[in-house]
């Protein structure tokens, strides 16, 4: 039904998006990487105007030889990899249970769901203030109340604490997922395993779980990618102390706070890269998924 | 699996299923109880859960401390504007991407994928840099621009999936019945897309409301949405918990309402079609 003239018409309409989108990643990335191999202080005076000092890969060789280069890499992987752990895990179990017949099933799934809606910088003031907060916080209470010391969540265990919070807002939408993933499951397999007598765990086990691989997949890349560049979080809870300065947070000081602008971008492109990994299997997933 | 149940397990799965909803939601709960509670209830040792004097003063005190209503104003411009002006650049897009595939179409796609995973922190910089070239730096319109093209391929990956299960087939019956091309979008097409964009739009509304890196680096006292104005609150000096309860209220109820109708397109949106 394509003719030329509605091709020529098609193209048309997609060339504004296309050309959005081209400015928007080349120019500022050209940018980074341009800064990258300069010497670039502004407060020191540097500016574009001047000129800005070529150094070559000195930047480069700067950031991963700084004392903070390997720890934040640590408290990266950690916490995206704690984060995929919890909620994937915690989201299995949920979603099989919201699958379940029961009564008021719809206003469960409104509860469950409601912490994605939470604006980050709202969701990490809660806990850290109502929650956590040695003093006053909610857990604080609970700890004194069975005998405990109230721990402080945000310096003592700031990790696990940051962790905690992050899994609650992805909580929701791991599980959606993989409610939506198990709905479409043919439930009559479910049953013949049952009558051929397939105790539980074997059906979650050879069952449930195989049909639930391409979801885990899918949850898994997209979360990385948004939980490799977390930010709000950490501003709000440590500003990047006691260990939680993460690969973004690290970059973001550089950049902003001690405006060194050089050193920051060349760890703009280290992030770049590793986010383009994790990209490009997700987009070999979702582009497989085009052709179906 | 609708499948026969005792009602013993249905009660159980009830019980148990509504014990972890209630967990899960509880710090929300929880945010909105203490923001009716005076200061001092609201650090009561033990806490009060429902029997308290309640009180609206919170929200008065934090509307008039800190001008609630203009980082309101902001936030709806910024998430409005941004989502509609990718709206209007996207339909046209997606539009001949559905119904005039080319062997290019799909590359396209994913291209525009990959702009999304590009992470911000890496142009943090350049952005900002060319924010104060442009004197865009704190203004509603420098964000609009910037959530607008962060969500631009969401937009385009939504329309495109919700176009593409509108049969061909339709349009060229009316074809054969005599409409015009204006007809032909005019009144077969646009009132099947309708649903699909109306989905599209809340979630990218939603999306642009949230968003806390860009809202929070590139604004200052001006153009501040309520992202900022609630990190605002995160300073330990004044920190006052019913207050902040009413802020934080204040600042997620709007986005929650919307969000709880927006359950179903969530899947596909974030997902680029992957999971229905």
């Amino acid at each position: 039904m394509a003719t030329q003239h509605s091709r020529t018409a098609a193209r048309f309409m997609m060339a504004p998006a296309v050309f959005l989108l081209l400015v928007w990643m080349l120019v500022p990335l050209t940018m980074t990487l341009f800064f990258s191999f300069k010497k670039y202080l502004p407060l020191r005076g540097d500016s574009m105007a001047n000129g800005l000092e070529w150094v070559g890969f000195a930047n480069y060789v700067r950031f991963v030889g700084s004392s903070s280069f390997w720890p934040s890499i640590q408290a990266t992987l950690i916490i995206v990899g704690g984060v995929l752990v919890v909620t994937i895990v915690l989201g299995v179990l949920l979603a099989m249970l919201l699958d379940q017949p029961m009564w008021g099933q719809g206003i469960v799934r409104i509860l469950v769901i409601a912490p994605f809606f939470v604006m980050p910088t709202v969701s990490a003031l809660v806990w850290k203030n109502m929650f956590m907060d040695p003093n006053n916080g909610l857990l604080a209470y609970l700890w004194k109340a069975f005998g405990g010391t109230p721990v402080e969540w945000l310096s003592q265990a700031a990790l696990p604490s940051l962790i905690m919070i992050v899994s609650w807002q992805w909580l929701p939408f791991a599980t959606l997922i993989l409610l939506t993933a198990i709905q479409s499951l043919d439930s009559e397999q479910l049953e013949a395993a049952e009558m051929d007598g397939a105790p539980v765990l074997a059906r979650f086990w050879f069952i449930i779980l195989p049909h639930l691989s391409r979801a885990i997949t899918i949850v898994i890349l997209i979360q990385t990618i948004f939980l490799l560049s977390i930010f709000a979080e950490i501003f709000v809870t440590t500003g990047g102390a006691f260990g939680t300065k993460t690969l973004t947070y690290l970059i973001f000081q550089r950049v902003l706070e001690s405006q060194n602008v050089g050193l920051g971008s060349a760890g703009g492109v280290y992030a770049i890269i590793l986010a383009n990994i994790v990209a490009l299997f997700l987009m070999r997933i979702v582009g497989k998924n085009l052709d179906a | 699996m609708a499948r026969a149940v005792t009602n013993n397990r249905k009660a159980f799965n009830t019980a148990l299923a509504w014990l972890v909803g209630l967990l899960i939601f509880f710090p929300i709960l929880w945010t909105v109880l203490t923001s009716f509670k005076t200061e001092a209830q609201a650090i009561n040792d033990p806490p009060l859960f429902l029997f308290f004097d309640w009180t609206l003063e919170n929200y008065s005190v934090v509307q008039e401390r800190s001008d609630y209503l203009r980082y309101l104003w902001n936030s709806v411009f910024i998430a409005g504007g941004s989502t509609l002006l990718g709206i209007v650049i996207a339909v046209p897009a997606a539009w001949s991407m559905a119904f005039v595939p080319s062997r290019r179409t799909k590359d396209v796609l994913l291209w525009m994928l990959s702009t999304k995973m590009l992470p911000a922190v890496g142009v943090l910089y350049p952005i900002y840099l060319l924010f104060i070239q442009l004197g865009l730096l704190d203004t509603r319109i420098g964000l609009t621009i910037v959530l607008m093209l962060i969500n631009l391929p969401i937009i385009v990956w939504m329309l495109y999936t919700y176009f593409r299960e509108i049969p061909a087939e339709i349009l060229e019956a009316a074809r054969m019945d005599g409409a015009s091309l204006r007809e032909e979008i005019l009144y077969v097409l646009t009132p099947m897309a309708v649903p699909g964009i109306a989905s599209t739009i809340l979630l990218n509304f939603i999306l642009a409301w949230n968003e806390a890196f860009w809202t929070l680096n590139l604004t200052a006292a001006n153009a501040a949405p309520l992202t900022a104005f609630i990190a605002s609150y995160s300073s330990p000096e004044g920190l006052f918990y019913a207050k902040l309860s009413a802020a934080s209220t204040m600042a997620i109820a709007p986005i929650l309402i919307l969000g709880w109708f927006s359950q179903k397109q969530l899947v596909r949106g974030l997902t680029f079609g992957a999971v229905k």
